[in-house]
């Protein structure tokens, strides 16, 4: 399985990023191999639907699952319509993205099927 | 003439600027309250507000039985508001700027727009021949240019006629007056509302914020093109980076109005400075003249 794990750095041992639309990038993971690549997040300085932009991009990586620390709305309506699952990671602790796939290996991460917070932009009404 | 009164920093004294200027101008002229998430040039200028209409933007519609989900739609859009998933296609209307570049582009024409209401324009006459009109951003919308962009357009009908805009011209030019009353800050609403005009009064104070803010605005000034002068309220307070800013600049200083009491005592109570202190009326009723000779060089 394929799994991307927000990071800030260019190397699977740099820090997790708990932002997930903002991540500087994201470190795409195998989890059966190993192997592992960098991907610079391309709505990091985006002036708005950050996390939709980010979904988009991992999506067209083909990953499975992703991990980060928060999911807005926007970001998981639109993982979910790509069938990307997603873990959330501690934010509390200074992990790498080595640590985090660890954890994610032995089952220690959890699972969301909704975002983390609300959006930023979000309307009063429909 | 069209004449913009920005100033970045917020409460630095725009809408007792713009209603001053308004009441000491020659009539009629037409008024624009273009601070739409907070518009109150109206607790001044007391029009009666006859004349309401929605204002919306087109938000797109997706065909999926015409879809063929090429993702052109999201690509084009510059906001976000489209994603398109393998056979699954997002609309986030909330980051939809209503530009209509996905409709444009589609090629299967997949795509139909829906109005959303976002706000409305009120409008009316305040004393005889000043033909205000206002927008009102609906609470928790997000877009404000949208409904600034209408409200310029806008033409109602007044005891005295049909109120068209103003068109714009040059600040010599003597077709008409339309004061716009701008939004605080430096961002896409202030844009919208100078965009257009002949001339730019900035109202500033004399301090950190108000010299950072100003500083802003007038690059804005520079960008859209439009000749620009200041006017420092509460002057005499802080500090002179505002004054030695203008003058390495060559931006005219306009008029100065000093800290007083008696001034804050008849705003609360929404009178205008120029009705509250006559020493205010000459300098407001020669405020054009003077905005007319910058804009001849």
């Amino acid at each position: 399985m394929k799994i991307a794990i927000s990071i800030s750095g260019d190397h699977i041992n740099a820090a997790f990023d708990p932002r997930f639309g903002r991540a500087p990038t994201f470190c795409l993971v195998d989890s059966e191999s190993g192997a592992w690549s960098i991907h610079p997040n391309p709505a990091i300085s985006s002036s708005g639907g950050a996390g939709i932009q980010a979904a988009q991009h991992i999506a067209k990586l083909g990953v499975q699952a992703v991990i980060s620390g928060a999911f807005g709305p926007n970001a998981a309506q639109t993982l979910e319509a790509a069938g990307i699952k997603m873990f959330i990671a501690p934010t509390d602790e200074s992990l790498t993205a080595a640590e985090v796939m660890q954890r994610f290996k032995s089952g220690q991460l959890s699972q969301i099927d909704q975002a983390t917070h609300r959006g930023y932009h979000e309307r009063s009404h429909g | 003439m069209i004449i913009a009164i920005a100033s970045g920093k917020g409460g630095t004294g725009k809408t007792a600027i713009a209603t001053s200027l308004a009441l000491a101008a020659k009539r009629p002229l037409r008024f624009l309250d273009c601070d739409v998430e907070a518009p109150n040039a109206a607790l001044f200028l007391k029009p009666k507000l006859e004349h309401r209409k929605p204002v919306g933007i087109p938000i797109p519609v997706i065909d999926e039985e015409l879809c063929s989900y090429c993702g052109r739609c999201a690509a084009v859009c510059e906001f976000h508001a489209i994603a398109i998933m393998g056979n699954k296609s997002l609309i986030f209307p909330e980051l939809c700027h209503g530009c209509g570049s996905c409709t444009l582009i589609c090629p299967e024409h997949a795509i139909r727009e829906r109005i959303d209401t976002i706000g409305v324009l009120e409008g009316g006459s305040a004393l005889p021949e000043i033909q205000f009109a206002q927008g009102i951003l609906n609470i928790g919308e997000p877009m404000a240019v949208p409904v600034i962009r209408e409200l310029k357009k806008w033409s109602f009908p007044s005891p005295t006629g049909q109120i068209n805009p103003i068109e714009q011209t040059s600040p010599a030019s003597s077709n008409g007056l339309e004061i716009r009353d701008a939004p605080p800050g430096a961002s896409c609403p202030v844009v919208e509302t100078l965009r257009g005009a002949d001339f730019a009064i900035l109202v500033t104070e004399p301090t950190p914020f108000g010299y950072h803010d100003l500083r802003q605005v007038v690059e804005i000034c520079r960008d859209l093109n439009i000749p620009a002068g200041v006017i420092i309220n509460r002057d005499g307070i802080g500090e002179k980076t505002v004054e030695e800013f203008c003058a390495s600049e060559g931006l005219p200083i306009l008029m100065r109005i000093p800290l007083q009491r008696n001034l804050a005592q008849a705003l609360a109570q929404g009178e205008t400075i120029y009705t509250a202190d006559v020493r205010f009326r000459a300098p407001f009723e020669q405020l054009l003249t003077k905005i007319r000779g910058i804009g001849h060089v």
